[in-house]
């Protein structure tokens, strides 16, 4: 078995995936550091999101390796790994027939905490995500706003204290006031609770404001792999392109 | 009403109750468990939902006439015959139910570390219940009426009068049936919507 780097949480070696004959990933390596937020920028189709559920599992990897703390993926038992990697949705993806607490507490259940270490934990994630436990513990998910959805769907997603969090544009389908806080939020989320995220999106501005570094795939490859402020000057021509939608301030005349 | 008559009623009521119990329970033995075979496995509901489909087109009576020769005459056949009847309703909403639960929520569930069996228990099932339960009302209401006909196998059940009121033209005699099977299908209808309400998630 091979060791990845000690810091490292994920290393994904020369990985290509194939769905339906397509070709959606090629070679692609990528490795993510304790602590650190890659996200994973690109237009629809780009294959961001497939990358992200190679990780866990959800799609399998074609060729190439995925170490998860260290251990090759096929090392892994899929559904011991996949607890130990919390992940968020668009919508967030609640189970509607529980309550914010038995969603929250979701993963605690499964590894067989006892029921007040559960209760206990799910009054902490929910100050954690910014939501009173009192008022929103018992409330099912149609009774809640879509931020605060997806504020549920983060402390769900945090649930048994994972090392690595998946995030698959979480923030697209809020409203942009809302998306905003979420976005300053999950900045507080990470000096608090000091998480290594991988975080898809298709907003340019989103992955300048959240990540330690992005990852811009284009066509199932990695193109750039660069800190927010390299990414502000990069000539690669997909970087460029992002780059212009974000200087074009559009204003009325 | 004399009391003979009232005693009839109450006993071909009680059989016709029989009936229908017995035909529900073996058609949701079948379904159900059939139902969370094949919500995983797309081609072969396609096949069994064909069959159920076909199954439900032949005319009941014509079908007691096929199984006459192999089961003979009685409630056995009737309660053969009208299971295969209520299939279709409780398998098809049962598969709605299950296969119909949000992909995105099915996702999560895998996502998280459940298991297919935690996910098939713990989400998709409850989520599932009130199209099980719509089925299980549909099944019952429809064999309330149909089960009537056992009467021309010799199975009884209310069906009994309507036989005797069609061949004498006995106009108390239909009613005699009719009312209470009504009653019943009625009855059966307001009781499981209620427990579609009662378990209904959320």
């Amino acid at each position: 078995m091979k060791v990845a780097m000690s810091s490292a949480i994920l290393e994904i070696r020369d990985l290509s995936c194939e769905l339906c004959g397509c070709t959606i990933l090629r070679h692609v390596n990528l490795t993510v550091a304790e602590g650190e937020t890659v996200v994973l920028l690109g237009r629809s189709g780009c294959g961001k999101t497939t990358l992200l559920k190679a990780v866990n599992g959800l799609v399998p990897a074609g060729s190439g390796e995925i170490y998860f703390e260290g251990r090759a993926q096929s090392q892994w038992d899929v559904v011991k790994m996949r607890r130990r990697m919390g992940y968020v949705i668009q919508d967030a993806g609640l189970f509607p027939h529980w309550t914010v607490e038995a969603n929250v507490g979701l993963v605690p259940r499964l590894e067989n905490w006892d029921a007040a270490r559960v209760a206990e934990r799910v009054g902490t994630l929910l100050e954690t995500v910014g939501l009173a436990p009192g008022e929103f513990r018992n409330r099912y998910p149609r009774q809640l706003s879509g931020g605060q959805r997806q504020r549920v769907g983060i402390a769900r997603a945090l649930g048994a204290d994972p090392p690595l969090l998946l995030f698959d544009e979480p923030f697209a389908s809020l409203d942009p006031i809302t998306r905003f806080e979420l976005q300053r939020q999950f900045l507080e989320l990470r000096h608090t609770v000091r998480k290594t995220a991988l975080f898809v999106t298709h907003d340019v501005r989103e992955a300048l404001m959240l990540a330690s570094r992005i990852a811009l795939l284009r066509g199932g490859t990695i193109e750039l792999l660069a800190t927010p402020a390299e990414f502000l000057a990069a000539r690669t021509p997909e970087a460029q392109a992002f780059l212009a939608g974000l200087e074009e301030n559009w204003r009325p005349k | 009403m004399n009391s003979r008559l009232a005693a009839e009623i109450w006993l071909l009521s009680l059989q016709h109750l029989r009936l229908v119990g017995l035909t529900i329970l073996i058609a949701a033995a079948i379904a159900l468990p059939g139902a969370v075979l094949l919500a995983r496995r797309p081609v072969a509901r396609r096949w069994a939902l064909g069959f159920t489909n076909i199954a439900q087109t032949v005319p009941s009576l014509a079908l007691f006439g096929f199984l006459l020769p192999f089961i003979g005459i009685g409630e056995r056949t009737a309660i053969l015959a009208l299971s295969l009847y209520a299939l279709l309703p409780i398998l098809r909403n049962s598969l709605t139910g299950i296969v119909g639960v949000d992909a995105a929520v099915r996702e999560s569930a895998l996502a998280m570390g459940m298991t297919e069996r935690q996910i098939l228990w713990q989400v998709e099932l409850p989520l599932a219940v009130p199209s099980i339960v719509a089925g299980l009302r549909i099944a019952t209401v429809t064999t309330i009426g149909t089960a009537t006909i056992a009467a021309f196998i010799g199975a009884g059940g209310l069906g009994v009068f309507l036989v005797r009121g069609i061949s004498m033209m006995d106009k108390p005699a239909l009613l005699a049936g009719a009312l209470p099977a009504a009653a019943m299908a009625l009855m059966a209808d307001e009781g499981l919507e209620w427990i579609e309400r009662k378990l209904s998630p959320g």
